[in-house]
């Protein structure tokens, strides 16, 4: 199955269900402007625009989190300072920068 | 956010704990996370860097995480636990995909399933490993809480035609973004394909046990919840001065944990020999809760026939692609034993420490060398129980 032909990860991966109204808050994904809404997590932020977190380090698959309660550690991502951060427990705050692969930086 | 039936229940619970801080009758450190235990004291990274908090005595209340099992497809992104998905839900407003497949079993499968199509989400199956037999053969007992039993009927008819029973799975198909469909066949075996783009897959529940590990607990084998379980005597007394409460103890359920922190309190109090409240209604209605408990785990078992008939290429750990074939292998060369089949293949090393592995590890490491699953060992926990930034762990709060 092609991909492009079945899905449009444009609006990425995520979909809100409800709370359209929360106050918006700006940030950067890979030096990218994105919006969020007030009370996203780093992962609901990033995965409303774009379809995973990481890649993994161990195989071909990109990741996009899996446990969501701060146990399997699947969804580490980075300050563009590099401070390392789990996105599944991290809220998400206005002029974030945050990046998907380790920034040249990284300690 | 977002609570179901139990919304009243769990704000009491919040609004008491709430007033406790306010008053000024807790010392709590919200953000933090005990990562190690040693010589009696807890160390603890907390937003503002490292503490230790020593302690005479301990009430360890750690949860439960999903329980999973390895099926081939879901080491890629858009695989969530179901946890994750009912987290996502309630906590964010947000559905982790368009076109939803639910897949494992207990009563979370399909809990999940209706709070998220009440929700508007789109869900094109949910697939219970559990047979219908099985599920009818523990009603008996179940039975010892005929609310829960009607509520869970009543949510599953709502799922209609998209809930099947007693189906096996055989993979997830992913494309470069995540899942584009589920392939499984059904009670009777007819292959089935499922289109999607998000799967959450879970088996009940595993207790969090690590810091049960960490503080000198033992632990038996459960045959029943098929796990390893800290030892404890029915008030949660574990160790000298160690006392245990929730999920992390015995998988009860919400009203099961708060009753077991009612239990591992007065236990303390007793042993401090302060006044303790009688807990003899409390053990009564804690018996209860384990018979519908112990039901609920036979209605809605461990896969371990799916377990054992990983093809070799499935991954079992995701933390690091280790595959059925190496676990498979190392069992043959180390031996029946966990911890040495963790040194040659590295399952159990990665970043989340086993959590997600070790049960399908020792389910294939029983099979692969004919001895029975709790022969293998736990894997023993090492600290830190969960990775820690090297900066945040060197500043001193």
């Amino acid at each position: 199955m092609k991909p492009s032909a079945q899905k449009d990860f444009g609006n990425g991966r995520i979909v809100r269900l409800v709370e359209f109204n929360r106050p918006r808050v700006r940030f950067f994904l890979n030096g990218a402007e994105g919006e969020a809404l007030a009370g996203d997590t780093v992962l609901t932020a990033i995965l409303v625009c774009s379809p995973a977190l990481r890649r993994s380090e161990f195989g071909p698959e990109t990741r996009a989190g899996f446990c969501l309660m701060g146990s399997c550690q699947d969804c580490w991502v980075w300050l563009e300072d590099g401070v390392r951060l789990r996105a599944c427990s991290t809220p998400v705050y206005e002029g974030m920068r945050l990046a998907t692969e380790a920034p040249e930086v990284w300690p | 956010m977002l609570y179901g039936p139990d919304s009243g229940k769990a704000n009491a619970l919040h609004t008491l704990f709430d007033i406790m801080v306010a008053e000024d009758r807790i010392d709590y450190h919200p953000m933090s996370s005990v990562v190690a235990i040693a010589e009696g004291a807890l160390h603890v990274l907390t937003p503002g860097g490292r503490r230790i908090f020593g302690y005479d005595r301990l009430i360890l209340a750690t949860g439960a995480t999903d329980r999973l099992a390895p099926v081939p497809g879901w080491q890629s992104a858009g695989v969530y636990s179901l946890g994750a998905a009912q987290i996502a839900l309630k906590a964010q407003g947000v559905a982790l995909g368009r076109n939803i497949v639910l897949a494992g079993s207990g009563p979370l499968l399909t809990l999940v399933a209706y709070q998220l199509l009440k929700m508007g989400a789109q869900i094109a199956a949910v697939l219970d490993t559990a047979p219908l037999s099985a599920q009818v053969a523990a009603l008996p007992d179940m039975l010892t809480r005929p609310g829960l039993v009607l509520r869970g009927v009543a949510m599953r008819l709502q799922l209609g035609r998209r809930y099947h029973a007693g189906v096996t799975l055989e993979g997830i198909e992913c494309d470069e973004y995540g899942p584009a469909a589920v392939r499984w066949s059904d009670a009777r075996g007819t292959s089935r394909v499922t289109p999607c783009d998000m799967v959450g897959l879970g088996w009940h529940l595993r207790a969090e046990t690590q810091l049960a590990g960490l503080a000198g607990c033992a632990f038996d084998y459960d045959e029943g919840w098929a796990q390893w379980l800290p030892r404890t005597d029915r008030l949660g007394r574990a160790v000298e001065g160690v006392y245990l409460a929730g999920d992390g103890v015995r998988i009860l359920g919400a009203d099961g944990a708060e009753l077991s922190g009612r239990l591992a309190a007065a236990a303390c109090l007793a042993d401090l020999g302060l006044s303790a409240p009688d807990v003899a209604s409390n053990l009564r209605r804690q018996a209860r809760y384990e018979r519908f408990a112990r039901a609920l785990a036979r209605a809605f078992p461990w896969p371990a026939a799916l377990v054992r008939a990983a093809p070799d290429g499935t991954i079992v750990c995701r933390c690091e692609g280790i595959t059925a074939g190496e676990v498979r292998e190392a069992a043959v060369h180390g031996g029946a034993e966990a911890n040495r089949v963790k040194s040659l293949s590295r399952l159990g090393m990665g970043r989340c420490q086993g959590r997600y592995c070790q049960l399908a590890g020792n389910e294939l490491i029983a099979a692969r060398t004919g001895t029975a699953v709790c022969d293998a060992e736990r894997l023993r926990e090492q600290a830190p129980v969960r990775p820690v930034p090297i900066a945040a762990w060197m500043r001193e709060s």
